[in-house]
């Protein structure tokens, strides 16, 4: 396959493709995955060409979705879990925290477990409650699961495979509000590990490091810095759990200072234990205090209210210039 | 692999007999176990609720394509299951309604301007649910049957059942679609009324899809007879036939009232529309079911049993459709003049007693957008930089 501009949805769809291929025991289920093809369409396709035993409409039962999917994983199969939107992804809880993340633990490593959780997350979109929320940080916070999230097309179809490949469970976080942005994808590239983050700009005096949805808006933040004379370095970290410190680590080494910029809430985010594990490594380095930006100790507010919840190019760029004045 | 078909040949279950006392012609059937006397008052009454009901709805649905509101789940096809449902409550019942229940809002005298709050995003639900004894929106599916199972718990520990006073006897009724008794809360729900011989009534709408999802995907029984298995009884109803479901309602909420326990009530009825305005229908079903459920539409069978008898005539049916155009013009003018609300008003309610972060965001907050007006430009000289951005 050639080189060619895609977007995120038909990035994992094609990366889905692939693992389907490429290893028969890989199936994907959820609620609406097969005939509907998901209802942001990701897995459009996939019913018709692998069928309806690959590719199952699960019943209405997010627990049910996910406990099952332990017991095909238990007899040989790749499941490939749809959670339709990250807000119902509680009623699973339960079976991803207790069961999912600690059954190969619980085995002595008799068992594994390749089940793929995807999840669309974040907020952006003007919908209704339940629909815009990142609950990433439950997840990297329970052992035993692994928690990665895409933020452009060539990330998101090798993410997906490397994720279906990976012999632990895997949590991937799909950035819905950027479904349809388009980017670069060259399927015989050489991609990143999974677990590797990634210096998306180059930059010397401000580290700001994002995931998922963020990430563009850090780039642009990052636009409109340079015109106004400031260079910030873009780290784009892919993998929440684990976390890729080395190559943050060796950024902010050089710019000494860091932000980092999530839609999730500060309050015990992914922010939160970045800011720990750099300043512990980090300490003589910094100039300043890592910043955090992000969402407020508040449930998702009604969707008018959501551009002034969510972070943005003002509140990315407001936090480097506390960071630059310290 | 193949799953077979369920009950032979098409996939379909042998469709078991429903209540009905109203044909989708417009005649009025017995029914050994329901009866049901309507006066011509009556009768008018719930034509009148139909038309309206289905006009706020278009209404919504028009507003919605228009950019007024981000969403909207249409009731379109199962008004008579919500008003038929919805007029059998007495004033101290509770409701526990899913996200499509315009129609018992309607019944419980929620003004349809403050449904569309929640779906033009300027709240999460708008009304006070103690006033109405109508409990707010629930998107998450399947929840409210297990709040509503508690609420009717409470009911019992209150005394509030099997009085024979029919001014404080009260029931509860969850409504819920045919998706959702695929969730453990819903079943959950089922054990824990069934127990407690809580006075709940378990409505469901079986509107035959579940966004993309036919009924074969969540069942390969009637739903209805799934109550069996957790101890109380269940019926389908005709949910098309607003006299059929106002009667087996109004039963299974008065049995709840004496103390009697929960029942199933399954409402079989159609999406006629999209899931929402954000789903595309084609996709996964095809047009000839929609054509075949047009010819049992709740609103035209009324009307015609209305007119042959002559309990109403031309004049009564065009003063209804001025109401309806009427009562449109008021949603429409009341969803435009909705205000966005004020950003920082989004650190209001999150907890009761003050919280010191969300006390300290929501300052933090209002200094940050302080710096975007003009007045507090002028103060901001020291970030020079911010400014230009600004
Ligand atoms: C726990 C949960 N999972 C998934 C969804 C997404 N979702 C919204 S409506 C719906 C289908 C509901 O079908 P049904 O219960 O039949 O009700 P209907 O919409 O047909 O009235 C789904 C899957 C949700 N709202 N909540
Ligand atoms: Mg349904």
């Amino acid at each position: 396959m050639s080189p060619r501009t895609t977007t995120i949805a038909k990035a994992v769809n094609e990366g889905l493709r692939r693992a389907m291929e490429d290893d028969p025991k890989v199936l994907v289920m959820g609620e609406d995955v097969g005939r509907l093809g998901g209802v942001f369409r990701v897995t459009d396709g996939l019913q018709k060409d692998f069928g309806e035993d690959r590719v199952i409409d699960t019943p209405l039962a997010e627990s049910g979705i996910i406990g099952t999917a332990i017991g095909l994983a238990l007899r040989g199969y790749r499941p490939v879990c749809e959670i339709q939107f990250d807000g119902f992804i509680y009623p699973a809880y339960d079976q991803i925290v207790s069961q999912l993340a600690k059954m190969g633990y619980r085995s002595g490593g008799k068992l594994s477990l390749p089940v793929v959780v995807r999840v669309p997350y974040g907020g952006g979109i003007g919908a209704v409650e339940h629909h815009s929320e990142s609950p990433e940080a439950y997840f990297a916070h329970t052992a035993g699961l692994r928690v990665v999230t895409c933020s452009n097309p060539a990330d998101a179809y090798f993410m997906t495979q490397q994720a279906i490949r990976s012999d632990d469970p895997v949590m991937v976080f799909e950035p819905k509000r950027r479904y349809w942005d388009k980017g670069e994808l060259d399927p015989a590239a050489e991609p990143l590990p999974l677990h590797a983050a990634r210096v998306a700009r180059a930059g010397t005096d401000v580290t700001v490091a994002a995931y998922g949805p963020m990430v563009r808006t850090v780039i642009e933040a990052a636009t409109a810095a340079e015109a106004e004379g400031r260079s910030l370095e873009v780290v784009d970290l892919r993998s929440l759990s684990p976390l890729d410190l080395d190559t943050l680590v060796a950024s902010v080494e050089r710019t000494r200072r860091l932000v980092v910029v999530h839609e999730a809430p500060t309050f015990l985010g992914l922010g939160a234990e970045i800011a720990a594990r750099v300043t512990e490594r980090c300490f003589y380095h910094l100039e300043a205090p890592v910043l955090r930006v992000g969402g407020f100790h508040l449930p998702y507010p009604a969707s008018r209210l959501e551009d002034e919840y969510l972070p943005d190019l003002d509140r990315v760029l407001d936090a480097v210039d506390r960071a630059l004045a310290f | 692999m193949t799953v077979p078909a369920v009950g032979g040949p098409g996939g379909r279950p042998p469709q078991p007999p429903l209540v009905q006392l109203l044909t989708p012609e417009g005649e009025r059937v017995e029914h050994p176990d329901y009866s049901l006397d309507v006066t011509p008052d009556e009768l008018r009454a719930f034509y009148r609720d139909l038309v309206l009901v289905r006009r706020v709805d278009a209404e919504a649905t028009a507003l919605q394509r228009q950019g007024e509101l981000g969403l909207w789940a249409s009731l379109l096809g199962q008004e008579a299951a919500q008003v038929g449902s919805g007029r059998a409550l007495a004033p101290q019942d509770y409701v526990f309604p899913t996200y499509r229940e315009h129609g018992v809002a309607w019944c419980r005298d929620v003004d349809p301007v403050t449904l569309l709050g929640l779906y033009r995003g300027v709240n999460l639900g708008g009304w006070d649910p103690a006033e109405h004894n109508f409990h707010l929106y629930t998107i998450v599916i399947g929840s409210q049957t297990l709040h509503a199972t508690g609420y009717a718990m409470g009911v019992q520990r209150d005394g509030a059942v099997g009085t024979g006073d029919p001014a404080r006897d009260t029931a509860v009724i969850a409504y819920f679609g045919d998706g959702a008794t695929s969730q453990g809360d819903v079943n959950e729900a089922f054990v824990f009324a069934s127990v407690n011989n809580a006075p709940v009534v378990f409505f469901c709408q079986n509107n035959q899809w579940a966004i993309s999802e036919p009924n074969e995907r969540q069942t390969r029984v009637p739903l209805y007879q799934r109550a069996a298995g957790f101890g109380f009884p269940g019926l389908r109803v005709d949910g098309n036939d607003v006299l059929a479901v106002h009667a087996v309602t109004k039963a299974a909420l008065d049995r709840a009232r004496r103390g009697e326990g929960p029942t199933f009530v399954e409402a079989f009825t159609y999406r006629m529309g999209a899931h929402t305005t954000s789903d595309d229908p084609t996709r996964y079903r095809i047009e000839a079911e929609v054509e075949e459920w047009k010819l049992k539409d709740p609103i035209a069978r009324v009307k015609a049993l209305l007119a042959r008898t002559g309990q109403a005539g031309e004049e009564f049916f065009a003063e209804v459709e001025a109401e309806a155009d009427r009562l449109a013009g008021h949603v429409r003018g009341a969803c435009l003049a909705m205000p966005d609300p004020e950003p920082v008003s989004m650190f209001d309610h999150a907890y009761r007693d003050p919280h010191p972060l969300v006390e300290e965001e929501r300052a933090w907050f209002a200094e940050y957008h302080a710096g975007f007006e003009p007045a507090g430009l002028e103060q901001a000289g020291a970030v020079a930089a911010g400014e230009a951005r600004r």
